[in-house]
C-alpha cells in the first residue's frame, strides 16, 4: 500500500501540473485577446485625436468581446478552482456526474488538440459516490486520455455515470481498441495504484469500444 | 512597400482583432484560424512573413513550422505562444523560426519583428536571386 502511495504522491503531483499548465495556457489565450482589444480601444482614441471620428458601435463590438472573454475566463478559474479544492478532504461525498464535468472541462483543450469530441451524458438520477475526489478525477482523467488516444473514425468520445448493483461505475465510450501492448503501458504502474486505493476495478472490453471503471459507492465501508 | 502578413491563431478574435491593429500599421494581414490552411496558403500566395500560434488544434505549431521551412525556407516564421518553454524556443529556434514571443505581446515589439522578418526574407531572396544570375552567366560560353 505504502508502494502506492509513493507513486501517487509523484504521479499526482505531474497531474495537477499538467491540469494547472493547460489552464493557464486558456487564460493567456484569454489575456492576448484582451490585451488586442484594449490595444484598438488606445489605436481609435490616438485616430480620434488625429480628427478621425469613433463609431459608437465599434466601441460597443469591443466592449461585448472583453465581457465574453472575461465570461470565459470566469469559467475557467472556477472549474480551477473547484479542482483545487478536491485535495481538501480525502474522502467526500459528491455527486458523480459533477466529478465527471470537471474532468470533461479539465480535458477540453487535450480533445481538442486531438480534434476529439467529448460528450457527456449524465445519469437518468442522480448518482453520489464517497471517494477520494482528487484520485478519482486523477484516475478518470487517465481513463479518458487512453480513451482519446483509442478513439474510432468518428472522434467521440462519451463518458457515462451510473449507478450498478455493488457500486457505481464510469463508463467511457470511444468505438475504438486499446492496444494491449500500447506505450506508455496501459494500465500501468500509476493507473494500478489508483485502481487499488480506490478499491475499484478497471474492465477494458475492445469489441464494444469502451473503458468502465467500476467503483465502490462509498470508500468509507 | 506594405509588409504581407499571413496571421494564424485558432482564437479567432484574437486574430481578427490583431489583424485590425496590424492593417492600421500599413500592413497587409491575410488571417487562418487553421495551421493545416497555412501550408495550402503558401504554396498560391507569396508572404514576408508568417505570424503562427505555437498551439493549435489541428497541427503542432512546431511540426506547421517544420512543413513551412521544408517547403520554402526564405519564409520568416515568428511564433507566438501561450507559454514559452526553454525547450520549445530552443526547438523553434533551430528549425529556424526568427523569434518566439509570448502571449499576450505587444503591437510594437511584434511590428519590430515583422519589419525585421520582411527585411531578412528581401535579403535571402536577393541573394538566391544573385545566386541564379552568376549560374545563368557562369554556364554560358561567351
Amino acid at each position: 500500500m505504502q508502494a502506492n502511495w509513493e507513486i501517487i504522491g509523484r504521479e499526482g503531483f505531474k497531474f495537477y501540473g499538467k491540469m494547472s499548465a493547460s489552464i493557464s495556457h486558456e487564460i493567456k489565450n484569454i489575456l492576448a485577446i484582451i490585451n488586442e482589444n484594449a490595444g484598438l480601444l488606445s489605436d481609435f482614441t490616438m485616430m480620434a485625436e488625429r480628427g478621425v471620428p469613433i463609431e459608437p458601435e465599434r466601441l460597443n463590438i469591443i466592449a461585448a468581446k472583453i465581457g465574453e472573454q472575461v465570461k470565459r475566463a470566469d469559467l475557467i478559474v472556477r472549474n480551477m478552482n473547484q479542482f483545487a479544492h478536491s485535495v481538501d478532504e480525502q474522502v467526500k461525498t459528491v455527486p458523480l456526474d459533477d466529478l465527471i464535468a470537471v474532468v470533461i472541462k479539465l480535458s477540453l483543450r487535450f480533445a481538442a488538440n486531438r480534434g476529439v469530441h467529448l460528450e457527456h451524458q449524465p445519469a437518468d438520477s442522480p448518482v453520489s459516490i464517497t471517494t477520494s475526489p482528487f484520485l478519482l478525477k486523477n484516475l478518470a482523467w487517465l481513463c479518458l486520455d487512453q480513451a482519446m488516444d483509442a478513439v474510432g473514425e468518428k472522434k467521440i468520445v462519451s463518458i457515462v455515470a451510473k449507478d450498478e448493483q455493488n457500486g457505481v461505475m464510469i463508463k467511457f465510450k470511444h468505438s475504438g481498441t486499446i492496444q494491449e501492448k500500447s506505450t506508455p503501458l496501459f494500465p500501468g504502474e500509476q493507473e494500478n495504484a489508483l485502481v487499488t486505493l480506490l478499491r475499484a476495478e478497471m474492465e477494458i472490453n475492445n469489441e464494444a469500444g469502451e473503458l468502465t471503471l467500476h467503483l465502490p459507492a462509498s470508500l468509507d465501508k | 512597400m506594405a509588409e504581407k502578413i499571413l496571421l494564424v491563431d485558432d482564437e479567432k478574435d484574437f486574430v481578427d482583432t490583431l489583424a485590425e491593429r496590424m492593417r492600421t500599421r500599413g500592413m497587409n494581414v491575410t488571417t487562418s484560424t487553421s495551421a493545416k490552411d497555412v501550408l495550402e496558403n503558401i504554396d498560391v500566395e507569396s508572404f514576408d512573413a508568417i505570424v503562427l500560434d505555437l498551439q493549435m488544434p489541428d497541427m503542432d505549431g512546431i511540426e506547421a513550422l517544420r512543413l513551412i521551412r521544408a517547403k520554402n525556407p526564405n519564409l520568416q516564421v515568428i511564433l507566438l505562444t501561450g507559454h514559452a518553454t526553454v525547450e520549445k524556443g530552443v526547438e523553434a529556434m533551430k528549425l529556424g523560426a526568427l523569434d518566439l514571443l509570448e502571449k499576450p505581446t505587444d503591437i510594437e515589439t511584434l511590428t519590430e519583428k515583422i519589419k525585421k522578418a520582411s527585411a531578412k526574407k528581401m535579403m535571402l531572396v536577393q541573394e538566391e536571386t544573385a545566386g541564379k544570375i552568376k549560374d545563368i552567366i557562369g554556364g554560358k560560353g561567351w
